[in-house]
This record gives C-alpha cells, structure tokens and sequence, in this order.
C-alpha cells in the first residue's frame, strides 16, 4: 500500500479514485488486494447522472490505501483528486469476545473520526473464513451473530453498509458469489460517492462562477476549481466531461477577452496583458504541463501561457477520445485566436516572436498527431493539416524575411541582432525533445541560423502544402502579377465538371426562385417598417477623422437596438450602438506590422492630452523611483500609456506601461452625516449622536463653523466637552481637538478645527429625541433649547416602582412627552397597574400651590393563546353555497403557546377529565339575543340548524388543534360575512370555588344559562344584567350588582371570555358566497 | 463588416469582386481565388449524400491570422465569398449568413434584369449599392 505523503502529484492517467481501508489484520487485507484491485473494474456500472446528463457506463478504478486521519479533506479544502471517496473497514473478527474487547471500539473510533470529517460513504466487511471458524469452533457462535452485532452497532437504518465475504481464497461457488456481491456493493456505493460529492462540488463551484462580477473574483483561481473538476472526470475515464470542462474555461475566458475590446476591463486580466517574453510554442507531449499550471496558480501566467495550457489538456483529451483531427482543426483556431487576442489587449510583443511561436506550435500539433496516427491514415485526412503546415510555411517565410534570409544580399547585421533576439525568446529545447534530431525547436534554429537551411526548410514544408500553392504569401515570390492571369485557373476547376444547362432554363428556374425571395423579402420589409414607425426620431452621426491618414481607421459599425419586453412586445427604449468601439476608441498603430518594410514598426509618441512630465532627473545605476507630478484638473481616470524619457535630442519610447498605472482625479463636496450611536433612537432620553464631516475638496480653515440649525423634534444638548477627531482618508488618526459649542434658540454653531481637505472630522453630540408631534399642534411652538437646560434627571427606584421627573414649564397647547423603561428582573406580571402623578401650577404662582393631577391606568401582557381558524363547506356535491342549503362551519381552534404559569396553576386545580386539557367553550352566534357580547350584530344572516354551542377539551401542549363542526343555513343570498364564533373559558362547578373571584367572572355566570337553545327565554333577563355588568368592569361602578352576581356564581360553573387579544381569529372579516335557492322561487316571483 | 465580397461564376471566373481597402486588391484576389478550392472540396462532400437539401452557405471555408473567408453557393453554382476582418469579433454566423441572404437576393434581382447576360459582369447599381452597404466604409 502507498502512502502519499509527500504532495500529492497530479497525474491524471495514473490517479484512481481513492478508497482507504482501515483493517485490524494487515495481512488479510493484503491477501485480497490483488483480486480486489483486478476485479473492481470488470464489470461496468450505470452511472446517472444530475442536471439532466445522459446516465453512462463506467468501469471503476481504485486507489486502495491504508486509513489515515490526514487522508480526511479538512474544511474548506476543495480538493478532488485526493479525496476519498469510499472508506472500507475490513475485519475477520468472528468471535464475539474479541468483537466486544477490542474490535468494537477499533470500528467506534473509526467511524467517529468519519463521522467529524462529515464523511458518509463507508463499508464495513466482515471476512468470514472456515480456517478461522475451526480453530475456534469451541467458542464459537452462529456466524450471523457477529454480522448481526455489527450491523446492528453502527448501521441502523443502513443495512448495506455491512458486507460478508465468506471464504475468499478458496475457489468455490460460494466463495464466489460472495466476491460478487461484494464487488456489486463496492461499485454502487462507490458511484454513490462521486454522485454526492461531484454534485456538491459542481454546486459550489457555479456559486463561485455566479461571483464573477465581484471585485475581487479571479480567473485563476476559478480556473483551477474548475480543472479540479476536469481531473476527476479524467480519472473517470470521462474524457468527454472533462473535455467539456476546459471548453467552459475556454468560452469564458474568450469572453473576457472580448469583453476587455468592448471596453469592460476586469482587474485580473491585467496580468495576462504582461509583456510576451517566451515565444517556444505548444508542449502537448507531457499530459500535464505543470510548469504552467503553476503559473496559472499563481496568477502569473501570459495569455500564452494559459492558452497553451489549455489548448494542451484540450488536445490530449481530444487524441484520448481518439478525435485527433479535431485537434488540428482546434489548433488553427486557437493559434489565430491568439494573435488576435494579444492585439486586442494591446500585449506588446517583440516583432517576429509571435511568428516564432505560431510555428513552433503548427509544428508540435503536426508532430503529436503524427505521433497517434499511422501515415495511411494521415494521407487520408491531409485535408486536415494542411491547412496548419499552410500556417507555418507563412509564418516561416515571414520570419525568413524578417530576418533577411530571402534577400539576395544575405541578412544585415540589423537582421542578425534581431535575429538573435528571437532566439534567445525560445529558451532552452524542452527536456522531452533534446534527443529527437527533427524536433520543431531544432528546426527553427537550423532555419533562422542561415540562408541556405532557410531555403531548405522552405521548400520542405511548402511541398505538403495544397492551398499554399496558390497562396500569395507562401511563395517566395508571387507567380502571379497581374489579376488577368489570376483567374485563368488551369482545368477550369468544377466550372467545367458542371453540365451546361441551356441559358433560357436557368433564368426561369431563376425567376421562380427571385419570386419566392421577393415574397419572403415583402414580408420582413413590412415587419422592419413598422418597426421605424415607432421611433420616427432621426439619429445623425458625423464621424471625423482627426489622422490624416484614414485608410487604416476602421468605419463606425453602428447597430440599431430595439429592447422589446418579452411580455406584450412593446418597445421599451431603442437606441443605436457602436459595434466596433474597440477599434474606433483606441488609435490603431498607424501601421500594422505586416504592412511595414523590414518589419521594424515606428515607435510613434502618441499625442496625448496631458502629459506628466518631470525634468533634470539624475538615473543612478538600480531601480530609481521618480516622482511625477500630476495636474489634477478635470475628475476621471487617467491610464498612463507611454514613458518617454528625453535626453537632449535622443528619444527614448515605451511604446506600452506594464502593468498599467492608472490613477483616478475626482472632487467630492463636502459631507456631513448624522447617526446614531445604536440602533435604534430612543425617544425621551438623552443619547449621543455621531456627526461625521468629511471635508472633501474644501480645507476647513480656522474660524469655520458648523451650524446646525435646531429641529424640535432633535433638540442638541449642551455638553461640556466635546472633541472632534480628524484622520485621513487612510482612516489614520491625525489629530484631535476640542470643539467649541454655541448654541442660541434656533442655531447651534460648532467651530471647527481646521482640517485639510480629504479627512474626516468626527466628534459625538448629546441630543434627546423627541416623538414627533401630532399635525394639530401649531407650527411656530417649538422647544426650545434654553427649556431643556434643565436636563430631565429621572430617577428610578426598583423597589418601590416609583420614578419622578423633573419640573418642566408647559405653554398653552403645548404636548410634553415622558419615557419610562419599565424592567423587571423577575418574571412579568400579567398585568401592571400605574398611576401617573403630577402636579402642577400656573408659572407666576408659587410653586407650594400647585394642584395634584392623577391617571391611572393599566398595561397587559397579552400573548395569543388560541386561533380559531374558520371555514364554510358547502353542502357535497355543490361548487358554492346556496341559500337555505345546510353548510357545514367547520372551526379549527389550535392553541399556540404554552400554557402560562398562572393558567397552568388554574388548570391543575380546575381539572376534573384527565390531566392537562383546558376546557374551551365556543359557539356560533346565529340570534341577536343570543350575543350576550356587546357587539350588536343587526343582520342575522345565518341560522344555526343542530345545536350552536359545545364544549371542547383542548391539550395543553402547543399547536394542538380541535375540529368542530356546526350546521348552519346561510339565509340570504350575496357575500355573506361568516357567522360569529366566540370562544369563552369555561371553568367547571368545582373549581369556582377555589378561585378567588374576580369581578369580571360574574359576566360569565349568565351566559351558562344560555348555553342551549332550550334555556333561551330565561336567557333574556339575563343576558340585560350581563350586559350591564360588562360596563360595569371598567369602571367598577356599580360593586354592589356585581357582588350579587357573585354569590350565585360561585355555586355554578362560568364561563369567562379571554381578555382582548389572546384569542385571534382568522376569518373574522372573511364573506363567503351564497348562491340564490333554486329556479323555481324565480317562477314564484313570475307568477306573482 | 466585410472586407471583400466576391460573386464568381459557375466556371470559376469572377462575376463581381470588391474589396476595400482598394490597395490591396491583388491579395483579396488570391484570397477569393484559394478559397475556390474549398468550396469545391465542400460541394463534392455534400453531393455524395444524395437526397438531401443542400444547405446553401457553407461557413467558414478558411480562417487565416487576419481575415476569415465564408462562402455561398447559389443552386446554380455560382459562388459567393465575403472576406471578414478577423479582429471584428461582433461579427457572428447568423450575420454572415443574412449578409448572403441579402447578397442572394440581390443577385437574383440582377438576374432577372432582362437586359443583363447571364454571364456578363454585374454592373447594376442596385447590386452595387447593396455590397456597399456590407463592407466597411472608407472615410
């Protein structure tokens, strides 16, 4: 068994999934690898697939290894490759003693440290072998016990985490049935495992695509989550997959790059616009390139270097699925992708070293097919290279002329430097190929080094190529001249194969087709019409062209844009936008390379609108830092795009800065914000305010003030010291100063500190907020700052729950707010009772004489006990209700909290059914009288057919719910409100007694009596001395009526309502819809 | 838009080139003129599969460092080519497959002219106007 201690290596090809296994006997697990390791991957599995992908027989590989704790991902590491994906406990323990003494607590420990890495996916097998069961046939015990024991210790619920292998080395039918099944089970639960994890893994990787819009998202790094993703299909022998994987890196790269020349700069992509510095083209021999790999990973990899990465993985994937002409087809897309892409980032490259790599790399992706492909076969589908040996013959005869090899004279000693240069951009041959006497390295140098290898070079690769033949640019020099001889193709090609069709038989198949065109064409030019008609506005362009030279300036590609809505297509804005802004923004090299003589392109110093330029700088020998002064006038974002370094009349250019350097210039005006210390503002009491004032542009001079001016409902207390402090934009402390405060009736004024621009001053004031005030009161009544001198002092007393205030001096109309935070340490009582006191006097009095002023009043602590939830069915067979049809009302009461102490201690005394249930009166309200409530209800639209009330035994525990059901017969047609339900407490006979009565009870005692209908004229006289008694409750009026009451109740069981709101419901305002009664009643109404 | 667009007749011999810029006129030839090969190559593919509708565009016939090259070919066999600007990257298939739908039309158009000759190179203004409106504009 291996052990990767040491970095785990990726090597796709070699890698199989890993599978630990943690055995009390290394030698039993031993004797079965061989046969585990070859027999796994016999037979392949079906493996579905999530998101909708094709299910896919797989033959699974493992990497068996011994258990480590280290082997276990740690959080947060996402890496697949190394993970492992199944965890095998393998034992031969068939006697129970040994089980329990040792074996046991192997198997706990194991599965604990599973079970804290989060893993599931494990198996225990049990080994059975006749060897063992002999030697200890004393003492042993029915082999099932054993497996029993197991299963029933760690797999409840997952049987088949437990497996028999009976026998395994011996060769009977037995021996191998049980191999199979245990084979079966491995693959499936090792398929299981990808499913879970792969998904996981899939899962959290589109979250990280999802982010890629975020500042601080990197390609890199998403680049390597996603090959992790590649590798492990790779090792699934998913090539397809994986392949799949790198063209989704691939698409979004491109885009990015695309999106860079529309001008939407991503910050990562910065340091792909690194300067090319190695141009040794395409390395597809080695499956992975992990030189780059790291590069990539470290975020410091070219455009070249990705691409080549990528194209690299891409094609060995390609030539394992056996498409290798899709490589060549994918070579000469990618070779010129890329030179066009390090245009479009402006990537400077030395001239000529493109060219370089751009025949390395046809060379290479020739060389490797060649390496998979016999020539016959290679004959055959020459269709499909030559159009890369095409490619390289150009770029070598550009070479060749860079480089002067195919001028008559020989190259200059300028040919020769730059010549030079281009070699030393190889680097050294790769390691793979120093042996081999035709590697594209070797060819190159053996080409560039003279001109007559040139030549030679030449030919050789021009003779496989067909289309070069007629090329312009392949030929040394072009056969052709002149366009008369152009076309004179020798054999007239497929115009002569073609059977002459007389004129006449041509123009009329040619006029039907023109007819049908036009039809076709009619239809979408009324469809474009209508179009314009919407938006007959006119948009004019005027492009000028500044260069006097305005052959290379690309045309304005303008586009019109209708954004439609996709629901009813109307046009929601159109607009016109310029397709090619890329190319129109940013001035064109005034000469492409191609185009110049010798190559050698002109360093152009670009004019610029503003340059920073600083002068007399002494350059020491290392690196100088110079500083530059830049005049900030206008805001925005300045890119410095050249250097150009004058020394008396030598010019030295930097055609392109690398890495950009950008600054910005902007303006911001001064800023003051206000909040609060903590969330939220209490009213009523005095609290301090942060006040931060960013100076922006301004510089606070000494003498500057801040004023505030006072609202009423904020007044600013005065303070005795207040400090400001002042830090940079850095958030640096710079200083701190004390703040002097003036505060007069409608202005408060701070001075402040002087400051320089771009810092922050930030110092805390004490303010007390005030509850706005109602609309009435009038405007002009302010309060005002000298009133709340005196600052409202408020003592509290926690034992004697007394506080006291201050005195304050009120005008006429004049509301004044007090605060009181009421804490208890203890439980909260039900229901508080407070008295408010003041007294007060008119201003000019003495303050002796002033008169008491009393309020009382109560605060509840109301918790919702009860909803009742109710809902009307109609009668079976009917869509709706009808009138004078029964209905069922069926009510759900639920009861929502827990029982509160003091009703609990109620209840137990009350109880007399069985423990814990409270007794719930409800009843459906149909009659007038019969509201003993002082609602007055006047239309009575409901009759209540069966009996109108009940008792109900809810249980204590929360969310209990009790169905009731009650007939009624809506007696109208319409939206009818539903009938009226009200749920009362019901206490029983015995337990009236135990309580202390309280007035409100005495209201209850009357409604008992009207409990059924059959009680409904004693009911009357009653209900009016209840109703007089609920008045009676708030003002406790009239104590002797109630105290009557009492006697009488006390011998009875009540019924008591709940106090306002612990009792909610639902379909309180809710109609239902009641048909009219049948067609026959409209034929009475005819007749009469 | 287009570099250069070309209209050659069934026997291979141009009907109609323009190519901007005009300087370089010559290498827009060849380029048409290589690109022939393909197109023959792609007719005689789609031949041996007999029975189907032959898909009139043939995309892209041959990408080089600087242009791409797409083809057309009109159930008569002449061939249309348009030279795109490889660095123009708004350009999509579905474009380039209107722009030959247009150009088709107006050929068809040019065909129907009683007084044209088939065979005879386009001369129409109408046609002419329509090709420039798909090339890029010179200043």
């Amino acid at each position: 068994m291996e052990c990767p201690e040491e970095k785990p290596i990726i090597y796709t090809m070699e890698n199989k999934p890993i599978v630990t296994c943690e055995c009390g006997d290394q030698a039993l697990f031993t004797s079965l690898y061989t046969t585990l390791a070859q027999q796994l991957p016999r037979e392949p599995m079906e493996w579905r697939r999530t998101y909708g992908r094709a299910p896919k027989m797989i033959h699974l590989e493992a990497n068996f290894v011994q258990f480590k704790e280290e082997l276990l991902p740690k959080e947060g590491n996402k890496a697949l490759l190394t993970f492992p994906f199944l965890h095998i406990y393998w034992t031969d323990c068939c006697d129970t003693e040994a089980y329990k003494g040792s074996v046991k607590d192997d198997m706990m420990r194991w599965q604990n440290s599973l079970r804290t890495h989060g893993s599931a996916d494990w198996v225990i097998i049990v080994v059975e072998n006749n060897e063992t069961k002999k030697k200890n046939k004393t003492n042993i015990l029915p082999r099932s016990s054993i497996i029993d024991k197991i299963r029933s210790d760690f797999c409840n619920k997952q049987n088949d985490r437990c497996v028999v292998l009976s026998e395994p080395l011996k060769d009977s039918s037995r021996s191998q049935e049980s191999w199979s099944s245990l084979l079966l089970k491995l693959r499936t639960l090792l398929l299981m495992s990808f499913t879970k994890n792969l998904g996981r893994f899939e899962d959290d990787m589109r979250t990280l695509r999802e982010k890629r819009t975020q500042p601080g998202w990197s390609f890199c790094d998403y680049f390597m989550v996603q090959e992790e993703l590649a590798f492990v299909f790779e090792m699934l022998q998913q090539f397809e997959d994986a392949l799949v994987q790198y063209d989704e890196l691939d698409a979004l790269f491109t885009q990015y790059v695309l999106n860079f020349g529309a001008g939407d700069t991503a910050k990562w992509l910065g340091s792909f616009c690194a300067p090319v510095r190695c141009w040794n083209g395409l390395l597809l021999r080695r499956p992975i390139d992990m030189e780059k790999r790291d590069l990539i990973q470290k975020g410091e990899a070219s455009l070249l270097d990705l691409r080549s990465y990528l194209f690299s993985r891409q094609c060995t994937l390609l030539i394992f699925l056996q498409r290798p002409w899709e490589v060549t087809q994918r070579a000469l897309e990618l070779l010129h992708n890329c030179v066009q892409e390090l245009r479009l980032l402006e990537v400077s490259v030395l001239e000529g070293a493109l060219d370089c790599w751009v025949f390395l790399s046809c060379l290479e992706v020739l060389h490797r097919i060649e390496g998979c492909c016999d020539p016959a076969q290679l004959a055959a589908n020459c269709s499909h290279t030559v159009g890369l040996w095409a490619y390289a013959t150009d770029k070598l005869k550009s070479l060749g002329e860079l480089c002067g090899l195919v001028s008559e004279k020989g190259p200059t000693s300028e040919d020769l430097n730059r010549t030079v240069d281009l070699l030393a951009g190889l680097g050294d041959e790769r390691p793979e190929t120093v042996n081999s006497l035709q590697s594209p390295y070797k060819k190159l140098k053996e080409a560039l080094s003279s001109v007559e290898a040139f030549e030679r070079h030449y030919l050789l690769r021009k003779s496989p190529c067909r289309w070069a033949s007629c090329s312009p640019d392949a030929a040394p020099v072009p056969p052709v001249h002149s366009l008369g001889s152009l076309w004179r193709r020798p054999g007239g090609g497929a115009g002569t194969a073609l059977p002459h069709a007389p004129p006449c038989a041509l123009t009329t198949a040619r006029r039907q087709h023109s007819l049908r065109r036009r039809a076709k064409q009619r239809d979408s030019g009324t469809l474009e019409r209508a179009q314009r008609l919407s938006h007959s506005g006119t948009v004019e362009f005027t492009q000028s062209t500044n260069s006097p030279s305005s052959n290379g300036t690309p045309a304005l590609d303008l586009d019109e844009i209708h954004d439609r809505s996709p629901t009813d297509n109307s046009l929601n804005s159109t607009g016109v936008i310029c397709k090619n802004t890329h190319l129109l923004i940013r001035r064109h090299n005034s000469s492409s390379p191609s185009e110049t003589p010798n190559g050698a392109s002109p360093l152009v110093m670009k004019e610029e609108a503003q340059m920073l330029t600083v002068q007399d700088v002494t350059l020491h020998p290392g690196i100088n830092s110079i500083k530059l002064k830049a005049p900030s006038a206008d805001p925005g974002t300045y890119t410095l795009r050249q250097l150009c370094a004058t020394l008396g009349q030598v010019q030295f250019i930097l055609p392109h800065v690398y890495p950009s350097v950008r600054y910005e210039v902007y303006s911001q005006e001064p800023q003051l914000t206000v909040e609060p210390l903590e969330e939220p503002l209490l009213a009523g009491l005095p609290q301090f305010v942060k006040f931060t004032l960013l100076t922006g542009h301004y510089t606070v001079k000494k003498g500057d003030a801040l004023q505030l001016s006072n609202t009423e409902s904020m007044p600013i207390l005065p303070s005795a010291t207040v400090s400001a402090k002042i830090s940079n934009t850095a958030g640096e402390l710079v200083g701190e100063q004390v703040l002097s405060i003036q505060s007069s009736e409608k202005v408060t004024s701070i001075s402040l500190p002087p400051a320089a621009p771009y810092h922050s001053l930030v110092f805390q004031l004490e303010v007390l907020c005030m509850i706005p005030s109602g609309a009435e009161r009038p405007p002009n009544e302010r309060l005002t700052n000298g009133e709340v001198r005196h600052r409202p002092r408020s003592y509290s007393h926690p034992d004697t729950l007394m506080a006291a205030i201050d005195q304050r001096t009120l005008c006429s109309k004049h509301s004044l707010f007090c605060l009181w935070e009421v804490r208890w340490t203890e439980e909260l009582p039900p229901s508080l009772h407070c008295l408010f006191s003041a007294h007060f006097s008119p201003l000019n009095q003495e303050l002796s004489t002033s008169k008491p002023f009393h309020y009382s009043f109560q605060l509840e602590r109301v918790t919702t006990l009860y909803s009742v939830k109710a809902e009307i069915v109609p009668p079976t067979g009917e869509p709706h209700c009808r009138c004078g049809l029964l209905c069922a009302l069926e009510v759900h009461i639920t009861r929502l909290s827990e029982a509160a102490e003091g009703e609990l201690i109620e209840e137990n005394k009350s109880e007399t059914d069985g423990p814990k249930t409270t007794k719930l009166m409800y009843e459906g309200k149909n009659q007038e009288k019969l509201n003993i409530s002082c609602i007055a209800d006047s239309s009575s639209n409901w009759a209540v057919c069966g009996r109108s009330s009940g008792m109900v035994l809810m249980p204590l525990s929360p969310n209990a719910t009790h169905k009731v059901q009650i007939e009624v017969m809506p007696l109208f047609a319409g939206h009818l409100p539903f009938p009226k339900i009200k749920v009362l407490k019901y206490l029983p006979h015995s337990a009236a007694t135990a309580i202390q009565p309280d007035p409100d009870s005495c209201v209850e005692n009357d409604s008992l009596s009207l409990l059924d209908k059959s009680l409904d004229d004693q009911a009357d006289t009653a209900s009016i001395r209840s109703r007089g008694s609920v008045h009676s409750v708030g003002s406790s009026s009239d104590p002797a009526v109630s105290s009557s009451h009492q006697q009488r109740a006390l011998n009875m069981p009540r019924l008591e309502p709940f106090s306002p709101g612990q009792v909610f419901n639902h379909s309180l305002t809710q109609q239902v819809l009641v048909l009219p009664a049948s067609d026959d009643h409209i034929m009475e109404v005819n007749a009469t | 838009m287009a570099v250069c667009i070309a209209v050659i007749a069934k026997e291979n011999y141009p009907l109609y080139i323009r190519s901007v810029p005009t300087q370089n006129e010559l290498k827009f030839h060849y380029t048409v003129h290589t690109s022939l090969d393909v197109v023959e190559e792609k007719i005689s593919a789609v031949g041996k599969s007999i029975g189907d509708q032959r898909e009139l565009y043939l995309g892209l016939l041959y990408p080089t460092e600087d242009y791409k090259v797409y083809g057309y070919v009109t159930n008569s066999k002449v061939k249309f080519v348009i030279v795109v600007d490889s660095s123009n990257t708004s350009l999509r298939d579905n474009e380039i497959r209107s722009m030959f739908r247009k150009l088709h039309n107006s050929f068809t158009d040019v065909m129907c002219n009683p007084f044209h000759n088939p065979g005879d190179p386009i001369q129409s203004k109408t046609f002419d106007g329509i090709v420039s409106g798909m090339m890029v504009q010179t200043a």
